[in-house]
């Protein structure tokens, strides 16, 4: 650590030193992030960096493009993938076929509620989505009020890293616009939450009401101010115009 | 077929529109009905694509494409966003189809010995919607029904369709059979007989020539 830090004192001056001591071969890590959109990208980058083997990771869709996640992929990092949707990702898909990673396909509500259920100390719960599916398949049916239900099990992991927009010094979070997404129950759900924040503010800058996450989720900050925040579908209409132009299949990015 | 679509959304209705041929369903929402688009990402009250100057890169659908956010608009995490899935708050959801059974069932998610994608939220969307209306070709590719007496691809969900509608008409799902409400200008019902996977009822309206 290249600072003297106050004991109890959350934020670190870097993203290494906010991970340093916390990546071990075989560990499970969840990222907050929908594809691309509101990735903690930096600590994907250390991580990447690290070297570290063997992981299971949670996330929905585990990268795309060849990009985010998909480069632990593409380092061989990866041995197991939770996720709702691998389309758009070629590197989880190749390395599905030829073996090399294991992976776990949950219906997107489901893997939000088995999330949300593991920070939450829910051992359980009864969902009718995946019902009659290969979702199904192992796991209890049983009918509540009328309706087939399966039980599902809560997700925890050893590390989430989770990207938020603002973070004051005890980790209370607000997250921007749909980068919001699976940030906010990840940040529950870990033994360790790591938060990369777009802009660090003293304590009481964020009213308490205005508070997306409670700090007491959290245990390390780091400030990144640059991102790239890749568009996948850049979709535009023209001025004035009320209808929605053709989508335009291009990526852009800020490295 | 997409006009038809947008005609089954209620002024007033909070609607998820299912990746693909469903999204362009907005395009053809009538502005003064009230509607609320609702993104499983996390977003009620999702407007059009932006203009150039207006893109986010923080601000997409579940498509992950570039979208806005209507005046009224809320944002929220992926569990809140199924909850209302889940919780039955979401009116009618419009996905797309590979298979529909007249007993409901829905296939939409994966072929076998095709490359897999994963279900994202269809699974949740199917089960939970308290409506749902497939839009999808009456034939796939290679010319076999889409709407059939029992799926033969892994299923989404089971008897959560109510209604599908295709390039040759409207069908309602009627347990042993499908029922067709309305048929596709200038299509005969012989045409859509033959196109058809399953039983296949014509109401007094749809079943003239």
């Amino acid at each position: 650590m290249s600072r003297a830090r106050v004991r109890g004192d959350k934020v670190y001056v870097g993203v290494v030193e906010a991970l340093a001591g916390l990546l071990r071969d075989g560990m499970s890590i969840m990222s907050g992030g929908f594809g691309l959109c509101g990735n903690a990208e930096a600590c994907i980058d250390a991580i990447a960096a690290s070297g570290v083997k063997n992981l299971t990771i949670i996330s929905n869709n585990c990268g795309n493009q060849g990009q985010g996640l998909a480069v632990l992929l593409q380092h061989g990092q990866v041995a197991r993938v939770i996720c709702s949707f691998v389309g758009g990702n070629p590197d989880l898909a190749e390395q599905f076929l030829a073996g090399r990673v294991k992976v776990e396909l949950v219906p997107q509500g489901t893997f939000a509620e088995r999330i949300r259920a593991g920070g939450a100390g829910i051992a359980g719960f009864y969902t009718p989505a995946g019902v009659g599916t290969v979702v199904a398949e192992g796991k209890e049916v049983r009918e509540i009020d009328g309706r087939r239900c399966l039980l599902e099990r809560p997700l925890r992991a050893d590390l989430a890293i989770v990207r938020a927009a603002v973070a004051d010094r005890y980790g209370n979070l607000r997250f921007y616009k749909t980068a919001r997404n699976f940030n906010p129950i990840m940040a529950t759900a870990a033994d360790v939450t790591v938060v990369e924040a777009d802009r660090l503010v003293p304590k009481g800058t964020i009213d308490p009401d205005d508070v997306h996450l409670p700090g007491l989720f959290v245990k390390r900050i780091v400030e990144v101010r640059e991102h790239r925040n890749v568009i996948e579908h850049r979709t535009t209409r023209p001025k004035g115009g009320q209808r929605v132009s053709e989508a335009a299949r291009t990526k852009i990015g800020r490295h | 077929m997409i006009r038809r679509a947008a005609a089954e959304i209620q002024p007033g209705q909070v609607v998820n529109l299912g990746i693909g041929l469903p999204t362009e369903v907005a395009n053809y929402l009538d502005p003064d009905a009230n509607v609320t688009l609702h993104s499983e990402n996390g977003l009620l009250g999702m407007g059009p694509f932006p203009t150039e100057e207006e893109i986010d890169a923080r601000l997409i659908n579940a498509g992950k494409q570039t979208v806005t956010a209507l005046p009224g608009a809320s944002i929220f995490d992926s569990a809140l966003s199924f909850a209302m899935i889940r919780g039955g708050h979401v009116d009618l959801a419009i996905l797309g189809g590979l298979e529909v059974a007249c007993n409901g069932d829905l296939a939409n998610w994966t072929v076998p010995g095709k490359l897999i994608t994963g279900m994202g939220g269809a699974m949740d969307l199917a089960a939970g919607a308290r409506r749902v209306v497939v839009l999808q070709s009456h034939a796939s590719k290679d010319g076999k029904p889409k709407l059939v007496n029992r799926l033969t691809l892994p299923p989404t969900a089971l008897g959560c369709a109510h209604r599908v509608i295709t390039e040759l008409g409207i069908f309602d799902v009627g347990g042993d059979c499908f029922v067709c409400i309305a048929k596709a200008e200038g299509v005969h019902r012989d045409t859509i007989v033959k196109a058809t996977g399953a039983p296949l009822l014509f109401t007094t309206a749809t079943s003239g020539g």
